[in-house]
């Protein structure tokens, strides 16, 4: 039976997850509250703001039954600003945003500048042979906090520090970059297939 | 600037980039602030993005002037402040502002009607910047001629400063409207929509083709509560615009705050409802047949 995958739909960019998601044969559902997390085998939190759907999860009181879900194992997959409401720390966000911390990263917001600063670059991925194009927006950067986080992708920056940015943690993906705002399905295929 | 593991290039400033941003801000609302204050207001509220200005249109309209650029010091003074994106205004054809705000660092450029023109038959040729460009429309031709200067997302123009939402819904009716007649329409119909609109062709072949435009269509111009949140969005627009709605209102936290709550929930009443409640009085609002000034009417 196709699995039943939870799209975060309060803001940013879920209708390219759901696109993504339904092409490869998943059921789609779009997460505005806590109602809408009844019987889901994963959910994808999309980029966006995540301060605005940091506060959104909040009023929309989707945060607490979210969080429980991923307490207890709900597989998770995060991209930008995903990547930060699933990270352990925040390092530059703001002193009321909340995150679940499900992954053991600490992450720094814009870690790679402001919009002129956003790019595109071909990225080697572990267990993908050819490379993915990553599309990397005010795009946020991993720090490692916890040994059991593979990092499954990383870029270097011109001073010759190497950024991760796209890690695992048991059934827990993070990415800095957008593989929503490409046409190549193979990071959500490897979701899907790791559920 | 950062290079893949792989060791290949990475690129700035591309088409994906400057969209895709665009795509982040969808189902957000980006606020109108003329001050650092104003804009941690808004982000503390919920906004995705702020947008720099010199004065709001309410302001604009009531002293009159020639409308500019904001200072430099007063946009960084608001980068300093907030984490979300900083957006800001250059008048129509003003290429050097533009310059300005791109090496200012601003996450994007408003090429907007309601500042001053200083160009009467030329927009600024938007694909020479890494910068990305939001332009406003009151039709499907002048949003597709925007987007042919390279323009990354299109917010139909309303009026704004009058607090009245009667041109936003006129012109992304008539945005949205085109759009589904085109897909209706035949390959040789289509060169005749090319003409009537004054727009390229492949843009028209392409927004028959997928029944969209292929930039974001956020709303702007005269949004003042959550209920005109909630009629823009479902319209069809992707996200709002909010200029003087909030801090010409007599309680501009709580209002910008409900504003994004409707922006999110907007196909449910009852959490519009709910959101709308006790925000005291709305700005106050200009009706469109006594304006001396329609600044939709600026842009070619």
């Amino acid at each position: 039976m196709a699995p039943t995958i939870g799209v975060l739909a309060l803001q940013g960019a879920f209708r390219e997850h759901t696109a993504a998601l339904e092409k490869l044969g998943a059921t789609v559902c779009q997460v505005r509250l806590p109602e809408d997390l009844l019987g889901l085998d994963a959910i994808v939190i999309p980029g966006g703001e995540s301060t605005t759907i940091s506060m959104l999860l909040e009023s929309s009181g989707t945060f607490e039954p979210l969080a429980e879900l991923l307490t207890n194992g709900l597989p998770a997959l995060g991209t930008c600003a995903g990547m930060i409401l699933l990270a352990k720390e925040v390092l530059d966000g703001r002193p009321d945003q909340k995150c679940f911390a499900k992954i053991g990263i600490a992450v720094r917001r814009n870690a790679f500048g402001r919009q002129i600063a956003s790019f595109e670059t071909n990225l080697d991925i572990k267990n993908l042979a050819e490379p993915f194009p990553g599309v990397f927006i005010r795009a946020p950067g991993a720090l490692i906090l916890e040994p059991s986080v593979e990092v499954l992708s990383s870029v270097k920056l011109d001073s010759g520090e190497e950024v991760p940015v796209f890690c695992r943690q048991g059934n827990v993906l993070a990415t800095s970059f957008h593989p929503e705002l490409t046409d190549d399905l193979r990071l959500h295929k490897f979701f899907l297939e790791h559920l | 600037m950062a290079d893949g593991t792989n060791g290949s290039e990475s690129q700035v400033g591309t088409v994906r980039v400057k969209r895709g941003l665009a795509d982040m801000l969808r189902g957000g609302v980006i606020m109108d602030v003329v001050t650092p204050a104003e804009a941690k207001i808004a982000e503390d509220a919920g906004a995705v993005a702020v947008m720099a200005l010199e004065r709001v249109p309410a302001d604009i309209r009531r002293d009159g002037g020639v409308a500019r650029m904001s200072d430099p010091a007063m946009v960084e003074g608001i980068q300093e402040v907030v984490t979300i994106p900083v957006m800001a205004k250059a008048r129509i054809g003003h290429f050097a502002e533009a310059q300005i705000l791109q090496s200012l660092g601003v996450d994007y450029v408003d090429e907007s009607e309601v500042l001053t023109p200083a160009d009467e038959a030329h927009h600024i040729d938007k694909w020479s910047f890494t910068v990305p460009f939001v332009c406003g429309a009151t039709n499907l031709g002048e949003a597709l001629r925007r987007i042919s200067e390279g323009a990354c997302m299109i917010r139909s123009k309303g009026e704004a400063g009058t607090g009245n939402i009667v041109e936003a819904v006129r012109h992304l009716r008539s945005i949205l409207g085109d759009i589904r007649k085109i897909t209706q329409a035949d390959q040789a119909e289509l060169f005749d929509w090319a003409k009537q609109l004054q727009a390229p062709l492949g843009l028209v072949q392409e927004v028959a083709e997928t029944g969209c435009l292929p930039v974001p269509m956020f709303c702007a111009g005269g949004i003042a509560t959550p209920a005109d949140a909630s009629l823009v969005m479902q319209l069809g627009a992707e996200a709002v615009f909010v200029g003087s709605g909030i801090f010409k209102s007599e309680d501009p936290a709580p209002r910008a705050k409900a504003i994004v709550e409707a922006t999110t929930h907007f196909r449910d009443p009852a959490m519009v409802a709910k959101a709308s409640r006790g925000l005291g009085d709305a700005m106050p609002g200009l009706e469109i047949g006594e304006l001396e000034t329609k600044l939709a009417e600026r842009g070619w």
